[in-house]
């Protein structure tokens, strides 16, 4: 479903975030990408959201090369993924549920119908009593898991998610493991990239380590 | 189909939303728009408006041709045969007492005649020729100048196209200004539109991560130029349609007190939806043009 070909990004200020790196995932599967900071976590997560173009290489989604994909086609492409930032590039003029609203809008789905999918996406994490609460009055955990409801609210076949712990206690941490594992019995193919070792042990996902942008270990 | 309606109608409820958001910015907005675009539209108005006024007078290219008191009978025959053989076009006769009575239809003039102890006016002869090309006519006028008993020729139409060329003037001006204008326009929609991407920098920024097409980013502000233009227009249309009621009346009684008959017209419904479409045309440059610069950038 995902294969990735001697992918290298260099960024013009001369850094080598990733070299060489391929591997495969198959539809379905729970991936953990792992290593320190700085290790290409972040950079990896880009280039599969087609955020960024590799130096090199090659990404093939469900059979689309990403690296010749057209500018134009890029957006559509995203539709296809859902997408948990690091800092989750939540809104914060708006309340819970017009932020879950913005993909569908971005999509084109009929007002009733994205009510209908933002309110059972909400529930799916927990939020459902939160649905007009202001941003700033959510926790940590809650924007988290907000901003997952926002990735999976166009039910997409892959979750792409990074470092969704991230300053998060170790109960809102485990709360949004749940949510993950939920997604991924349902058929979700879910790509985690986090620094958080702790979390990884609790699942048995398959584990890619990255370190100087390089595949150091791909166990399962 | 719907999901492309679906978002054109979701951009343009934002639009609104928008313009309805900042009440006092929108008016100011609308202000400076339909000021822009209701000074050109008045001139405009204007000028129509005096071309009509002259549609009274002599037909260009006409020539009279006076003359001289003691002229006869068989003078005006032979000026009639003479105009028959040079086959110049139409002519009418027109004598002394004609023009006199004529003359005493214009108010005022009646009181100053009678103190006259005759006539002034002489026989005229009004020939409008059929080739109406300025050296043609000029050619005409000199040979009629030549005839026995004709005292004077005179080329009526000579005012007219001095009028014809002010007013020619008088459109390119406006044009002009309309040009000017219509640039400040795009210039105050391309800089309202910047400010609010600035202030959606956010919201565009995570939208086109997760799948925002460049279209969909553009079009909000391609609606909020569009209805800003429009409103703008609306406005202008408003300023001269109550400018000109205003100036209708005391013109209806300045006209009449010069004896003519003639009233102010106003803007029709074309020019009104031609200001109003122009309006809404140059809205939506001047918003594409600054979203353009955006996507650009960013």
């Amino acid at each position: 479903m995902i294969s990735a070909r001697a992918l290298s990004k260099r960024y013009p200020q001369g850094i080598e975030a990733l070299r060489d790196v391929s591997f495969d995932i198959e539809t379905g599967e729970m991936v953990f990408i792992t290593g320190r900071s700085g290790a290409g976590k972040t950079t990896l997560f880009r280039l599969l959201a087609a955020i960024e173009r590799p130096t090199s290489g090659s990404i093939v989604v469900n059979g689309q090369n990403l690296v010749a994909l057209r500018e134009s086609a890029i957006p559509f492409l995203r539709r296809s993924f859902g997408l948990v930032f690091q800092n989750q590039k939540l809104l914060f003029d708006r309340n819970a549920l017009d932020n879950i609203l913005l993909p569908m809008k971005i999509a084109g789905l009929p007002a009733n119908e994205a009510l209908r999918r933002a309110r059972a996406a909400l529930d799916k994490v927990g939020l459902s009593n939160r649905e007009k609460a202001d941003l700033l009055t959510l926790s940590g955990g809650e924007q988290q898991r907000l901003a997952i409801a926002r990735a999976v609210v166009n039910r997409p076949s892959i979750l792409l998610a990074d470092e969704p712990t991230t300053n998060l206690d170790a109960d809102s941490a485990a709360g949004i493991l749940e949510i993950f594992r939920a997604f991924h019995q349902v058929g979700v193919t879910l790509i985690v990239a986090t620094h958080d070792p702790q979390w990884v042990s609790c699942v048995s996902p398959r584990i890619l380590r990255l370190d100087q942008g390089r595949i150091q270990e791909d166990v399962e | 189909m719907r999901r492309f309606l679906t978002q054109h109608a979701s951009a343009f409820s934002d639009a609104v939303h928008k313009l309805l958001a900042f009440p006092l910015g929108t008016l100011l907005s609308l202000v400076v728009i339909g000021t822009a675009l209701s000074l050109p539209a008045a001139g405009w108005l204007v000028l129509d408006n005096l071309r009509d006024l002259a549609g009274g007078v002599p037909k260009p290219q006409q020539i009279s041709l006076f003359m001289v008191p003691s002229a006869d009978k068989r003078a005006f025959d032979e000026v009639e045969l003479r105009l028959r053989l040079a086959r110049v076009g139409s002519w009418r006769f027109v004598p002394r007492d004609e023009a006199l009575e004529r003359l005493k239809a214009i108010e005022g003039v009646p009181e100053i005649l009678a103190t006259l102890p005759k006539n002034p006016l002489p026989d005229a002869f009004i020939v409008e020729p059929e080739d109406i090309r300025p050296e043609a006519v000029e050619s005409l006028a000199r040979t009629f100048s030549n005839w026995p008993e004709v005292e004077h020729v005179q080329l009526d139409s000579e005012w007219v196209r001095r009028f014809d060329v002010f007013l020619r003037i008088g459109r390119l001006m406006i044009v002009m200004l309309a040009g000017l204008f219509g640039g400040a326009l795009i210039i105050v929609t391309f800089n309202t539109i910047r400010l609010q991407i600035l202030a959606q920098a956010d919201e565009i920024e995570v939208a086109r991560l997760i799948g925002a097409t460049n279209a969909f980013v553009r079009r909000p502000f391609q609606y909020f130029g569009f209805l800003q233009g429009l409103l703008g227009g609306l406005f202008a249309v408003s300023l001269v349609v109550a400018g000109a009621a205003l100036l209708s009346g005391p013109l209806d009684e300045l006209v009449a007190l010069y004896g003519g008959r003639w009233s102010l017209r106003g803007l029709d419904l074309a020019l009104a939806g031609s200001l109003t479409g122009i309006g809404a045309l140059l809205g939506w440059v001047g918003a594409q043009l600054s979203v353009a610069v955006h996507l650009r950038k960013s």
